[in-house]
């Protein structure tokens, strides 16, 4: 119905995956979980694996041939 | 609890959904042109968002918080919910029913009733749908406005407002479409949001095989951990195996169900019940752009649906094995218990002599207001009679030894265990996110059926589509003021919810059996419809008021007329009550149609009955799109997962 989904999911996930990865690495120390003797710098991986999937996700916009939505 | 204390990246996560889901709508607004753009979304919707947003719809918070609870309460048997349940109904709506719905072109299901019978079932189907959405919508507020007030210390009144605001805003300027696409935004943040959570919690435990291993365990002795009273004992697979425990009888296993009620109570009444008749969810089928889009739709949605047990139900199990694990210092949450009671149970443990360990424990009981651990609340009064403890000490103290769980807890307890600021926000978020989708997608599914089934059937027919459009514009708006009192409702009355879910059931188990004769038997007739209909739900109300489970008083719960019958649990009561209310709905719908006349042609029934419709030739699309094929395949992959975890 004229708005492809895909730009604002795309959109929102590329946003929060770099807040979570800014986060991670600026604030590596209290974006770290300690679970089962391993230390993960869980923001930091999550922000990347979200970041992954919004730019694939306006990729898959962009090749539907919309133009991204004026706002 | 205390509050949480959120930080800035938390909230900026928060404002940035809330800012798209506006947004969403804002930019939708420009299409709302006609009332079918506003409410149906004027048929327009690609199959893969119909799909996503069919399953979004009915993941609301309830279904999140209830099936970590459900997963810590029965284990993996409550698989059976999506298994044997939910993916088998989908897979029958897509192939056989909705070619009934879509091509009726009616643009609700109780529309689709008027057209096969008459004006008095869909007025009985409108008029219950109307209320069950309007409560459920409520419900579903005052959970999120409560939670907000428990985890943030927000005032319930504010959030109560600011969230109904932001739904409010997003659907009067996009309708039916705002909610759609925004259900699929909902969709992806609770698989992303919740999937890093269940992944830490696994590996905190220890694997997959190493919980098992816990859970084993735990179900040869589930009152040491306080999930079931004393003296109950199951096999060690009890939560880890779905088949085998209720294949063994109803004492065999934590929901206390026996196969029979599982497979007909819940795989069939129930889950067709829903899923098939249940407007909220066939709504986003009906929002395809073609046939084919619209029987996909279900399919679709079975795909993700089929492995959602390993996101929501794998939490719950993941918490009973960590607080069987004395070294994770968890435990399942117990009953939220207000701070000056905390203040006075710690009054009570410092007044406390060690030497009267009776009289201790039913003091801090008594100042909780809560069952609590004997033995550890006199370790308690001991170690602090020879040491000094902190206050916080002994309150930490309190909260372990409470001998109740409170399970709706757990998911939220798992987000706070396991989540740093950052990745806290995201699942914060995809909460909030199901909560308030719960609000908008029930709202969106009252205002089409208030407009089209009531206002339009009834009370003000003929008049220009602008006039329905804005009527439902202003009914958007009167939905969500209705769901605001709702939750006020609710929030008074802690028997709200039970209530609300009892008169669901009531309501829910019948209607499968109208819908099923309508589309099957031509003979079908508008009186044995209405009357079986009624009757179905007159015998539910019978039902329940003479049989109550195990450990209930009769009331609310049942067993208030006359105790013919005891359950040995809830599910077990509510299953067979869905069993004994679809035959009674049936056998009576069935009767009565053979004694009274029909008043439809067969011509008038075309399109509307199984064997008055051609059937759907699906040469010209690709065989994996093909809905009877693709059905098949997926009720393989559906047993093939059933057996894996028999």
């Amino acid at each position: 119905m004229g708005l492809d989904i895909r730009w604002p999911i795309g959109l929102m996930f590329t946003l929060i995956g770099a807040l979570m990865i800014g986060y991670g690495v600026f604030k590596a120390a209290s974006s770290t979980v300690l679970v089962a003797g391993q230390s993960i710098n869980i923001n930091l991986i999550w922000g990347v694996a979200l970041l992954a999937f919004g730019v694939l996700m306006l990729a898959g916009a962009v090749r539907g041939g919309k133009k991204p939505p004026s706002a | 609890m205390e509050p949480i204390h959120l930080h800035k990246i938390d909230y900026s996560i928060l404002i940035a959904y809330v800012g798209f889901v506006i947004g969403i709508g804002w930019m939708l607004a420009r299409y709302m042109k006609t009332s079918s753009d506003f409410l149906t979304s004027a048929r327009s919707i690609p199959t893969w968002v119909t799909g996503l947003a069919f399953i979004s719809a009915n993941l609301g918070a309830l279904e999140l918080v209830g099936m970590a609870a459900s997963g810590a309460k029965y284990g993996i048997a409550t698989a059976h919910f999506y298994w044997v349940g939910a993916i088998p109904a989908m897979i029958f709506l897509a192939v056989f029913m909705m070619p009934f719905y879509y091509g009726s072109k009616a643009r609700s299901t109780p529309e689709y009733l008027k057209m096969r019978f008459d004006e008095r079932v869909r007025g009985l189907n409108a008029v219950a749908f109307a209320v069950m959405t309007i409560f459920a919508s409520g419900i579903s507020m005052d959970a999120l406005s409560k939670l907000l007030n428990q985890l943030l210390g927000w005032n319930y009144n504010f959030a109560l407002l600011i969230c109904s605001g932001v739904v409010l805003l997003y659907v009067l300027k996009g309708g039916l479409t705002s909610a759609i696409y925004t259900e699929v935004l909902q969709f992806f943040m609770i698989v992303l949001g919740f999937a890093p959570v269940v992944y830490l919690g696994l590996k905190d435990v220890g694997g997959w095989g190493a919980m098992t291993h816990s859970l084993q365990a735990v179900a040869v002795n589930p009152p040491a951990l306080g999930l079931k009273d004393a003296g109950i004992t199951y096999a060690p697979d009890a939560w880890t195996s779905a088949w085998t425990p209720v294949l063994a009888g109803s004492e065999h296993n934590p929901m206390g169900v026996d196969w029979f009620a599982m497979i007909f109570g819940l795989g069939f009444v129930l889950s067709f019940g829903y899923w098939c008749t249940n407007f909220l969810v066939v709504q986003r089928a009906m929002a395809a752009k073609n046939m084919t889009a619209a029987r996909n739709t279900p399919l679709v949605a079975a795909v993700p649906k089929m492995f959602f047990p390993f996101l929501v139900i794998v939490p719950g199990m993941i918490a009973v094995a960590l607080t069987s694990m004395p070294e994770k210092n968890y435990r399942i949450p117990p009953p939220i218990v207000s701070e000056e009671n905390y203040t006075k149970a710690i009054d009570a443990v410092k007044s406390a002599s060690p030497a009267d360990s009776v009289a201790a424990v039913k003091a801090v009981g008594d100042a909780l207001g809560t069952k609590v651990a004997a033995d550890k609340i006199a370790s308690l009064v001991a170690a602090n009679a020879t040491s000094k403890l902190s206050d916080t000490q002994i309150k930490q103290g309190l909260y372990n030894s409470i001998a109740e769980n409170y399970y709706s807890g757990v998911i939220l307890s798992l987000i706070k265990k396991y989540c740093p600021p950052g990745l806290f926000g995201l699942a914060l978020t995809a909460l909030l996110a199901s909560f308030m989708s719960g609000m908008a997608g029930n709202v969106t599914a009252f205002n089409t059926v208030f407009t089209y089934d009531l206002y339009q059937a009834y009370f003000v027919k003929g008049k220009s589509d602008r006039h329905y459009f804005i009527t439902g514009k202003v009914i958007t708006v009167v939905g969500i003021i209705l769901s605001m009192g709702a939750a006020y409702f609710a929030k008074q009355y802690d028997n709200a919810m039970d209530i609300i879910q009892l008169v669901f059931g009531f309501v829910n188990a019948p209607i499968f059996a109208t819908f099923l004769l309508g589309m099957f038997w031509k003979r079908t007739t508008g009186t044995g419809a209405f009357l079986g209909l009624f009757g179905g739900i007159a015998s539910s109300a019978l039902f329940h008021s003479l049989t109550i489970a195990h450990g209930n008083l009769p009331g609310v719960k049942g067993g208030y007329l006359h105790l013919a019958r005891e359950f040995p649990s809830e599910m077990a009561q509510n299953f067979w009550l869905a069993a004994f209310s679809f035959v009674v709905c049936f056998t009576l719908t069935l009767l009565i149609s053979l004694a009274t006349s029909r008043t439809k042609s067969d011509a008038e029934l075309k399109g509307l009955v199984y064997s008055l419709t051609p059937k759907i030739v699906d040469n010209n699309i690709p065989i994996y799109q093909k809905p009877a094929v693709v059905g098949v395949i997926l009720l393989i992959v559906c047993v093939i997962l059933n057996f894996i975890f028999w």
